[in-house]
Order: C-alpha cells, then structure tokens, then sequence
C-alpha cells in the first residue's frame, strides 16, 4: 500500500517536474516528432486490425439479436457507430497503444536507467524528463486521438462489410442510421477521453521507466507493470469519464 | 577545492555513508580506496547530487552544493564535473560521434560547424581513430571507457569523477587508462576523483590517498604513506589478503 502511493507521489512528481521544463526550457521538436512516428507507426497496424473485427462483431451481435427481437436487423449502424465512437474507439486503441508503444517506451527508458543512462543525461546537461519524458508524452497525446480516429474508421467499415455481405442491410441504410442519430458531442465523448487516456499511458509508462530499478529483472518488472496498470487504469477510468461527460450533457 | 563535511547517507534503515570527511585539492587526482559496499560510489554520486545526501556539507567554490534545490542551478554546477560511469554508460541509440558530442549541444554554445572536430581531437585524445560512426555495441568495454572519456572531455570540465576506471579490464587496458588520468592532470591540469579498488593502478595515479571503511575515511595520505602504515585495516587491503581484520561479508546484507 505504501509502495502505491509512493508511486503515485512519484509520477504526480514527475507531471509537476515535465511542466517545469515544459515552460522553462527548449522544447526538444525533433525528439517530439521522431517519438510520435514511432508510437503511431509502431501502433497503427495493430490498432486497425483489432478496431475492423471489433466492429465486425458487433454488428453480427446486433444484427443477430434485433432480429430475432424484430424480425429484421435495423439499426446495425447505430449500434456499431455509438459503441465505437464513445467507448470501443478510444478504449481499444488505448489499450493497444499501451501494448505496444508505451511497453517499448518503458522498456526503453527502464534500460537506460539501469544502465546508468539516465544519470549521464544530468551530468551532461540535461534533464532526463525534459529530454526523454516531454517529448514521448507529447507523441503519446499527438498520436492517440489520431489513431482513434482511424479505429473508428476501420470500426465502422467492419461494421458495414458484416452488414451488407452477412446480414444483407443495404448499404445505404446502414449509412443513413450512422448519420441521423450522430451528433458532434459523441465526436468530443470519444476524443475528450483518447486525449486523457494518452496522457494516463504516458505518465505511467515514462515513470514506470524512469523509476526501474534492478537489471534486466527490474527493467521486465517495470514494462508488464506499466502495461497492467494502462489497462486497468484504462477500464476504471473510462466509467468515471463516461459518468462525468454524460452529466455535463457530451 | 572541494571540501567534504560530515557527509551522511542512508537508504532506508541502512547507513551507507557514516560522516565522511574529506578535502579534495584542485589540479590533484585523489583515489578513494575501499572494498565493495563501502560507500564509494555514493559518495562522489552525493558530489554531483545524483544522489541527495542525508546530512552533511560538499562545499564547491565556497558554495554548500547540497543546499541547492532550484534545478536550473543544480546543472549549472554539474556542467564543472565530468563523470566517467562504471559501465561507460553510453547511449546505444545513438553513434559513437554522437555520443561524445551530446554535452556540446547542452552545456556549450560550439556551432555545429565545429562538432566533427572536436569529436575527432577527443577520441585522438583517448587514442581512438574513426570509430565515430560505430555503434556502441560493437565496441569492447576498453573502447567504451574511452569513447565515454572523450564525452566527458568534449566539454572541458573542471572536475572529472572516476566510476572504477579499470574494473573489468585486462591489465594493460587498465594501465592505458591510468596513463590516460595521469596525461589529462598534466596537459589539462584538471583536478580528477577516482574511486577503485585497483591497487596498482591507485599507486601509480593517485596524489593523495583516501581510504573508505564502513562509510569513513580511514587514512587519508599521500601514496607514500599508504605504503608505510601500521593501520592493519589499510594493510590488509594493500596486501590483497583475506586474513586480518577486514571480513567481508560473503551475504548482502
């Protein structure tokens, strides 16, 4: 118990001490821009995958049980839409960033840090959050969003191919029941919580690295750490957000 | 100069380092002898604060360093100390040339013009011919001392901290490097810490002498009379003998 709240001492530590450096020195732009090319490149693949069967199931399930209720599978694309864009979108894609950009950006930073890498960085100059952390946090909450984006792309080309080759709903109808019932605030449910997902898996990740302590043991320690407390923290969070911007009406 | 005062330091419950009192003399190479677990590398890592001493006073130019809490001042005086890591400490992600002109790019105002140069004149310095472009995994733990030396040197600092310089190598490298410590005292005149258990090459470098036991300083001399002592305890580590009062601890404790 003492050890969690160590933790998140540490790491509400870390935010305190990246904004610090955020606001008093120069942002390291090229280390930004390689960092969120390789956590959206590194995560892009994976992520449409997952997304086109999540939404391929989906509207199998829907289409199935609306018609054995109605006699007919209407509404598939309703269906399919509203889950992806406000919840699966963002919680998928989050959880497969977290799999696979924010383990490496552990197991990265975790090594250098056993490795006496990260003490080098201060004795030559510079801050290890300013050089390491700033610029992985601002790919994570670059690329989240845009991969969202795409998972919600691919979800719902999933969504159509099931309704259209399997379930026969002709494709118009499932476009039609996407657009009557869409509005812009599902758009910002779905975005508003990809932007503090992203920032959640960056400052657990980059913390879990730079606090790894122990060789190779503590640097595999660090990484399946960081990637059960993204996940976990993914599902908790996703209720208390959904609750809170449903009641602010988005 | 840099003066040690009371320096204490505790993990936990554990007292690594039990008031250390010690004057470094600038322009001189003091080795800080001791055995494993003895304190040493906390001690000169407390110097640049990576780690944040307990109690006690480093007093650098007149200045209580372990009073600082501001950041900005904290690498203001780290940029007057060189570390050489243990292990080199390299970062593989990076080219060999890349990697000893990191510190130019944060702690001096070189153009970038004049970058290729400098990495050429250090690695020359450490007796390294084009390997600028290597990675650092592919160079041997000998080369990964030096290449991390030219990082260190690259930036021209006052103070250079020596991490077990020779741990690790074969004799020669470890006599090579200790020409190297000597030759940079003399052509740079800087003021060098090396901490080691390596009795032949603390002899061979050192100025002044300072031996750490259970978190003190023990004896504190010039190499001369670390040959010369009845303490038993100094005498027995200079021997290299296992009998006398110093039992290691075959348990981490």
């Amino acid at each position: 118990m003492t050890r969690m709240f160590d933790q998140v001492g540490g790491a509400a530590d870390m935010v305190r001490s990246s904004v610090f450096w955020f606001t008093h020195s120069r942002f390291e732009f090229h280390q930004a821009a390689q960092q969120s090319v390789t956590i959206g490149v590194e995560s892009l693949g994976v992520t449409a995958l997952t997304s086109l069967f999540t939404g391929m199931v989906l509207a199998l399930q829907a289409g199935n049980t609306i018609g054995n209720i109605f006699g007919e599978p209407i509404f598939v694309g309703t269906i399919v839409t509203f889950s992806l864009i406000r919840e699966l979108g963002p919680v998928l894609t989050a959880v497969v960033v977290s799999g696979r950009a924010g383990a490496a950006v552990t197991a990265q930073i975790g090594t250098m840090a056993v490795t006496e890498q990260i003490d080098a960085l201060y004795t030559l100059g510079t801050n290890p959050i300013r050089y390491l952390v700033l610029p992985r946090m601002f790919g994570f909450l670059l690329t989240m969003p845009v991969l969202t984006l795409f998972s919600n792309l691919f979800g719902v080309v999933g969504g159509y191919l099931v309704a259209a080759y399997a379930l026969g709903v002709p494709g118009e109808v499932y476009m039609t029941d996407i657009t009557t019932f869409m509005d812009v605030n599902d758009f910002l449910h779905g975005f508003i919580k990809s932007f503090i997902f992203a920032f959640m898996v960056a400052v657990v990740c980059c913390y879990k690295g730079i606090s790894t302590r122990g060789g190779a043991e503590g640097v595999g320690k660090s990484t399946t750490g960081a990637v059960v407390t993204t996940i976990v923290l993914i599902l908790v969070l996703d209720y208390f957000l959904t609750a809170i911007l449903t009641a602010f009406g988005i | 100069m840099i003066k040690i005062v009371d320096l204490k330091k505790s993990f936990g419950p554990k007292e690594v380092l039990r008031g250390v009192n010690l004057t470094i003399e600038e322009g001189k190479t003091t080795c800080i002898l001791g055995g494993s677990g003895s304190g040493k590398s906390t001690l000169i890592k407390c110097l640049i604060r990576l780690e944040d001493a307990t109690s006690g006073a480093i007093i650098v130019d007149g200045k209580d360093i372990t009073k600082i809490r501001s950041e900005i001042k904290l690498a203001a005086i780290r940029r007057h100390f060189g570390y050489l890591f243990q292990e080199g400490a390299l970062f593989d992600s990076m080219s060999v040339g890349e990697n000893v002109a990191f510190g130019l790019k944060y702690l001096t105002d070189t153009p970038l013009s004049e970058y290729p140069k400098i990495i050429k004149e250090k690695l020359a310095l450490v007796g390294l011919k084009d390997v600028e472009n290597l990675n650092p995994s592919e160079l041997s733990g000998g080369m990964k001392k030096r290449v991390s030396l030219a990082r260190v040197l690259a930036v021209n600092p006052k103070v250079i901290l020596y991490d077990e310089p020779t741990t690790g190598l074969d004799p020669i490298m470890s006599d090579i490097i200790s020409d190297l410590i000597i030759d940079l005292k003399s052509k740079l005149g800087v003021t060098s810490v090396v901490i080691t258990h390596d009795m032949h090459s603390a002899f061979k470098i050192a100025d002044y002498i300072a031996f750490l036991y259970e978190g003190e300083i023990l004896l504190y001399g010039t190499p001369e009379e670390f040959r010369k002592t009845d303490n038993p305890y100094v005498k027995q580590f200079v021997e290299g003998s296992s009998h006398g009062p110093i039992q290691m601890k075959l348990k981490k404790d």
